[in-house]
């Protein structure tokens, strides 16, 4: 390579690289401004946030809006979200529980039909919600307006969940097994004190990936829940805009809220999110 | 005497999955069967189920409304899928590089995708907002507008798809890149041996081995498309007029407004053919057209 030719790959290299930088920055302005748009606008007046031409900042944090859309319209956001962690904390918890058991029967032990029953729970995790919907809600009337069909519908383990689970117990050495069984280990003590201590990576993943899935829900509560001291912070907010829905001072202060845990939470445990993701997309 | 390792395997295993099996006979199996028993009922919930046979689907053959969903549904496909394979990739491409900052970047562009939905959808109701919206106040600089984003019934079902392409967009990205950081440098450097430009590697080396993440991002596109709900009850409930009604917002109407199960049931069995086909016709089109190990 001369000299000459050496320069303009080094130089194109580096226009590639600005230009690169300037797309993904651009992008980036694209994907946040919206958030900051929310915020901003929760913390206008109900005047000015109706002001043409638009303004960026209020002039006044209106913060007392954070305090109205927090007990508005005989909804309380403390109770939703009492009640959301009343439903997503035991679910999440149980689930793991069943569906790690699960797991651990179809990657180590052999027993009549497991490929089969294997093969039936992977396929059921195309099934459309909107399929089982209806004859579960007809099999739950019953428990209608507590929280008992929220947490049923997941406690039992979700096939995914155990696909994931089971896909993860089979990069676990086999020996390891072999050898707590010489020590006299029961199956169970082995699942309990050796695979999921092990498998802390793939339930950060499996806890975060499940947790958020019920406390985003809105179908489920909105089909099972009726009275308001129940609601869950997703169906509060979806009534909420059913009863302002001018009100967007009020209904953008009432997002920010409810997002603030999921993204708090996101920020915080961003590797398993990411991990989560790239493990159900390369071998789900 | 000990019992068998057979036996024993056999009484275990089952023990192990008893709490799924259990789960999934009564939260999967029972609800499918049920569906297509539900589905030759009129029942609202009031006094016995009457047996009406087919009438439930030669009702739907007629549905204006249904068949407003199907052709929503085939809408928010085209307008999707293609839109989030095509950004997802070109962003996922520009953070294939040894470069600072891809993490802060990815972080970003996942950020919409962990939110709740109905934050972000909230968030573009404003943002859509005819009169005071923040969308039509850009767009009045260019001399365009006002767009009637979710009020004007032509294009309120591409207004909610292209929430759902800003929320879920960051889901596709990390996807390609994660499988464009899985193909090995050493296919890179062969190409460049054989003195492959820039272009011709993408074309042949990095494209070819992505179609399994494409396939992927096709196949969760189309059959979530099916299925959307949350967006058209918090945006539009179904309107202006029919305008966003989709087959699961249908379904949800059927069921829980008007309590017409059987009815109801009759178009999630529907849905699930509608799927099943779908996702076979895509295994034999697309599926043979993968490039999966190397």
């Amino acid at each position: 390579m001369t000299s000459r030719r050496m320069a303009s790959t080094a130089r194109n290299i580096a226009v590639s690289r600005v230009l690169t930088y300037t797309v993904l920055t651009l992008f980036a302005i694209v994907d946040l401004f919206p958030f900051v748009w929310m915020i901003l606008s929760s913390l206008k007046s109900q005047s000015e946030i109706f002001l043409q031409p638009p303004i960026l900042f209020p002039k006044v944090l209106a913060l007392k809006n954070y305090s109205i859309a927090w007990r508005a319209g005989g909804l309380d956001f403390t109770r939703m979200f009492l009640n959301s962690v009343t439903i997503a904390i035991p679910g999440t918890f149980l689930c793991m529980i069943s569906s790690s058991l699960a797991a651990y029967g179809f990657a180590r032990i052999r027993f009549y039909g497991r490929e089969t029953i294997f093969m039936l729970f992977v396929a059921s995790i195309m099934m459309p919600t909107m399929m089982i919907l209806i004859p579960t809600f007809l099999l739950m009337r019953p428990f209608i307006d507590t929280f008992i069909p929220l947490i049923a519908r997941v406690m039992f383990g979700v096939p995914f969940v155990i696909f994931l689970f089971r896909q993860f117990f089979m990069t676990i050495p086999q020996e390891l097994d072999d050898a707590a069984k010489v020590d006299g280990y029961s199956r169970f003590r082995i699942w309990w004190s050796i695979i999921m201590p092990l498998s802390k990576p793939v339930l950060a993943t499996l806890v975060i990936f499940t947790f958020q899935g019920l406390y985003n829900d809105l179908l489920n509560p909105l089909i099972y829940i009726n009275s308001k001291s129940l609601f869950t912070v997703q169906l509060g907010l979806a009534s909420f805009r059913g009863m302002y829905t001018t009100r967007y001072d009020l209904l953008m202060a009432a997002s920010v809220f409810t997002l603030a845990p999921i993204l708090v939470l996101f920020v915080a445990a961003q590797k398993y999110f990411v991990e989560g993701v790239v493990m159900t997309g390369l071998k789900g | 005497m000990a019992m068998s390792t057979r036996l024993r395997d056999n009484i275990e295993g089952y023990l192990f999955i008893a709490p799924a099996f259990a789960g999934f006979l009564v939260f999967m199996v029972y609800p499918i069967i049920a569906s297509f028993v539900l589905g030759t009922y009129e029942w609202t919930l009031t006094g016995k189920p009457n047996f009406i046979g087919l009438a439930n689907f030669r009702e739907l053959a007629r549905d204006e409304v249904f068949w407003i969903s199907i052709r929503n549904t085939v809408k928010w496909v085209i307008a999707y899928v293609p839109a989030s394979i095509i950004f997802a990739f070109l962003l996922a491409n520009a953070m294939d590089k040894p470069m600072r900052g891809v993490i802060a970047y990815r972080t970003i562009f996942y950020l919409p995708s962990v939110s709740p939905l109905i934050g972000v959808a909230l968030l573009f109701v404003w943002l859509y907002n005819r009169d005071f919206g923040l969308l039509n106040y850009v767009l009045s600089f260019a001399g365009l507008g006002p767009v009637g984003w979710l009020s004007d019934p032509r294009i309120s079902i591409f207004s909610v798809a292209l929430m759902y392409l800003y929320k879920e967009v960051g889901y596709n990205i990390l996807i390609l890149l994660a499988a464009m950081q899985g193909i090995p440098r050493q296919l890179y450097e062969a190409a460049d041996l054989d003195g492959a430009t820039g272009f011709k590697k993408l074309w042949y080396v990095k494209l070819p081995l992505l179609t399994p993440a494409f396939y992927y991002i096709a196949i969760i596109s189309l059959i979530y498309a099916f299925q959307v709900f949350t967006e058209i009850y918090v945006m539009t409930k179904g309107g202006p007029g029919n305008s966003t009604y989709t087959l699961g917002y249908y379904i949800y109407a059927n069921a829980f407004q008007y309590q017409r199960m059987g009815y109801a049931s009759a178009l999630a069995i529907v849905l699930f053919f509608v799927i099943l086909a779908v996702t076979l016709l895509q295994n034999r089109f697309l599926g043979r057209k993968v490039q999966y190990d190397l």
